[in-house]
C-alpha cells in the first residue's frame, strides 16, 4: 500500500480524536462533528488510491448507502433519535460481518489462523451488534408481533443455559473452522448464523427503559468489530477508530449504569422491570387531582420553577408548549431550569436533544446533582412525563427495587404538579409514593394538550 | 538481522493506544452531549467502510463482490446518516444569547 495513504490515515486519526475531544463542550460540539466528518471523507478518499480498485460496485454500494443514510438523517423526527441511533449503529456492524465474510471466501483458499481469528471476530461482534440493535429498535417502537409486546423485558426459563450453549456453539464451530481452514466455509456459515441469533436473545430480555445503556453498548460493539475488520485487512485506520468509538461506548454504558445504581450485568441479565420482578411497598393514600385552571393559579405566584421532563413528554411531543409555557413564566418575573436526570428518556441525552429542539438554551439545563442542593428553595417543580427518575423510594424503600438509584428529589420542592396520562407505574413497574404526597398535584391528561391548556391561560389571564 | 516482527504486533499496540485515547476523550463529556456523542462516535465506527472499499473494488469472485458491495452500502448509511443527523442536532443546541427571543 501507498505510503501517501498512510499518511493520509494518520491525519485522518488526528481529525477523528481532535473532533471527539471537541464535543465535550456544547460550544464547539458542531466543530468536533465536522472534524471527524472531514477525517472519515479524508480516509475513504485516500483508500480509493489504493492501486488495483475496480470502482463500479464501489460507486453502487456508496451511492445506495448515501442515499439512504441521508434521507433518514434529515426526516428523523428528534423524538425517534434512539431508534434512529439504533439502526445506524446496527448496519455498521452489518457492514464489519460482511467485510469479514467477503474476506474469508477470498482468502479461503491459504486460510491462516492470523487471518481467521480476526475474522471470526468480526462476523461474531458484527452479527451481534446488527441484530442486537435491530431488537432494540423494536422495542424502543414498542413492537408488537400478533400479541406478543416486545417492549418490556422479556423472561423465560433457562434463558442463561441457552446463551451459554450458544456461546458454546460459537466456540466449537470456530475450532472446527480453525483446524480445517479450506473447508472450513460452512462453519462460518453457521457461525454468522448463531451470531444473528445471540444479538436477538441477548438483547430480548432487556426492558424498553434499559435502552439507554443497550444502545451505549451496541455502540461499543460496533467499535469494536470496526476493530476486528481492522485486523482482518491489516488496515491501522480501521483500529484506531474503532477502539476509539469502543472505549467511548464502554465509557457512557459505565456512566449510564451509575445513573441507575446498577451493574452491567444486572441490566443484562436480571430481566429489570419484568412482571417477575415487581416488589417493594404498595404506595397508599389518596392522589390529588388538579385542573388546568389551578395548575395556572400556581404557577402565576411562583418565582422560581423546575421542569422535569422524561419519556413521556418525548413520547407527547411537548417540547415546544413546555419552552413556550417556560417563557411565559419567566415574562412573569419567575425562574425557569429545566433538570435533567441522567437516564431520563430512552437514550442518554436524550432531554437535551428534544429541549433544544424547542429552542430551550442549553445553559438553562441543570443536571441532577446541581439542582437537589437547591430544591427546597424552588416553589413549583413541574414533573412533565417522567417517573421512576423522581420516584422518592429510591431513596425511602430500601425494598424497593430501585432502591438506591439516584434520583431528582422532586418531592423537596415546595409543591410538585405531576403532568401524567394515569396513575400507571412506570418501565421500572414500581409504585411512585410521590404522588400520594401533601404537597403533590396530579394533573391527569396528555402533556402538550394539558400544557396547551394551561398556556392559553396564562394567555387569556 | 531479528526476525521480522508480525504486522499484527505493531496492529495491536495501536489498538491499546487507541482504546486508551478513547477513554480520555470520552470521559470528560458532559452529560447534556450524550446523544450527539454517541451517534457521533456512531458514525465514526462506520469506518469500516474503508474495510467495505477494499474489499468490494478488489474482489475476484461474484461472492466476494456482492459481500463488499452490500458492506460499501451498508457502511455508508451509517457513515453518512450517523454525520449528518449529529449535525443536525448540534445545530440546535444554544446558549441563552443565541436563542432569538
Amino acid at each position: 500500500m501507498s505510503l501517501w495513504i498512510q499518511v493520509a490515515y494518520i491525519v485522518a486519526a488526528l481529525l477523528f480524536a481532535s473532533g471527539l475531544k471537541l464535543l465535550s463542550s456544547p460550544a464547539t460540539a458542531r466543530r468536533g462533528n465536522l472534524l471527524s466528518a472531514l477525517g472519515m471523507l479524508l480516509a475513504v478518499a485516500a483508500t480509493l488510491f489504493t492501486q488495483g480498485l475496480s470502482f463500479q460496485w464501489i460507486a453502487v454500494g456508496v451511492l445506495a448507502g448515501a442515499i439512504i443514510g441521508a434521507t433518514a438523517a434529515r426526516v428523523v423526527a428528534m423524538t425517534a433519535m434512539p431508534e434512529m441511533v439504533a439502526l445506524f449503529n446496527g448496519s455498521g456492524g452489518l457492514a464489519s460481518l460482511l467485510v469479514g465474510w467477503a474476506e474469508f471466501v477470498r482468502g479461503q483458499q491459504d486460510m491462516q489462523a492470523s487471518l481467521a481469528v480476526p475474522i471470526l471476530l468480526a462476523v461474531l461482534i458484527g452479527g451481534v451488534t446488527f441484530t442486537g440493535s435491530v431488537m432494540a429498535w423494536a422495542k424502543l417502537q414498542d413492537m408488537t408481533i400478533g400479541r406478543f409486546k416486545l417492549g418490556p423485558a422479556l423472561v423465560y426459563p433457562g434463558q442463561q443455559v441457552i446463551n451459554s450453549i450458544i456461546l458454546l456453539g460459537i466456540i466449537a464451530c470456530a475450532v472446527l473452522l480453525l483446524m480445517a481452514p479450506p473447508a472450513g466455509g460452512n462453519f462460518l456459515l453457521i457461525i454468522i448464523g448463531i451470531s444473528l441469533l445471540l444479538g436477538f436473545l441477548t438483547v430480548i430480555p432487556i426492558g424498553g427503559a434499559d435502552m439507554p445503556v443497550v444502545i451505549s453498548l451496541l455502540n461499543s460493539y460496533s467499535g469494536l468489530a470496526a476493530c476486528a475488520a481492522g485486523f482482518v485487512i491489516e488496515n491501522n485506520i480501521l483500529i484506531v477508530a474503532g477502539s476509539l468509538v469502543g472505549a467511548s461506548g464502554i465509557i457512557l454504558t459505565k456512566i449510564m449504569c451509575k445513573a441507575m445504581n446498577r451493574s452491567l450485568g444486572n441490566v443484562l441479565f436480571s430481566g429489570f422491570g419484568s412482571a417477575a420482578s415487581k416488589k417493594g411497598k404498595a404506595a397508599e393514600g389518596e392522589a390529588k387531582p388538579i385542573s388546568a385552571e389551578d395548575t395556572y393559579y400556581i404557577l402565576e405566584a411562583a418565582s422560581s420553577v423546575a421542569v422535569v421532563p422524561g419519556y413521556g413528554l418525548a413520547v407527547a411531543q411537548a417540547q415546544h408548549v413546555v419552552k413556550e409555557l417556560g417563557d411565559l413564566l419567566e415574562a412573569n418575573g419567575a425562574e425557569v431550569r429545566y433538570a435533567i436526570h441522567p437516564v431520563a428518556g430512552r437514550m442518554p441525552g436524550h432531554m437535551n436533544v428534544l429541549l433544544a429542539e424547542a429552542d430551550v438554551p442549553y445553559d438553562s439545563l441543570i443536571e441532577m446533582d446541581d439542582i437537589n442542593p437547591i430544591m427546597e428553595t424552588i416553589d413549583v417543580c413541574l414533573v412533565i412525563g417522567a417517573n421512576d427518575v423522581v420516584n422518592p423510594a429510591a431513596r425511602e424503600d430500601e425494598t424497593s427495587p430501585i432502591y438506591g438509584m439516584p434520583i431528582i428529589d422532586v418531592d423537596k420542592a415546595k409543591t410538585v404538579i405531576v403532568s401524567k396520562r394515569s396513575m400507571a407505574t412506570g418501565f421500572a413497574g414500581v409504585q411512585n409514593p410521590l404522588f400520594f404526597k401533601d404537597n403533590t398535584r396530579m394533573f391527569f391528561g396528555d402533556a402538550k394538550a394539558s400544557w396547551q391548556e394551561v398556556v392559553s391561560e396564562f394567555k387569556s389571564g | 538481522m531479528e526476525a521480522a516482527i508480525p504486522a499484527v504486533i505493531f496492529l495491536a499496540f495501536i489498538l491499546m493506544l487507541s482504546i486508551f485515547l478513547g477513554f480520555e476523550l470520552i470521559s470528560k463529556v458532559p452529560s447534556t452531549l450524550h446523544t450527539p456523542l454517541m451517534s457521533g462516535s456512531n458514525a465514526i465506527s462506520g469506518i469500516t467502510l474503508v474495510g467495505a472499499l477494499l474489499t468490494s473494488g478488489s474482489g475476484e469472485d461474484q461472492l466476494s463482490i456482492i459481500l463488499g458491495t452490500l458492506a460499501v452500502a451498508f457502511a455508508t448509511i451509517n457513515v453518512v446518516g450517523g454525520y449528518m443527523v449529529t449535525n443536525r442536532m448540534l445545530a440546535m443546541f444554544k446558549k441563552k444569547d443565541q436563542v432569538k427571543k
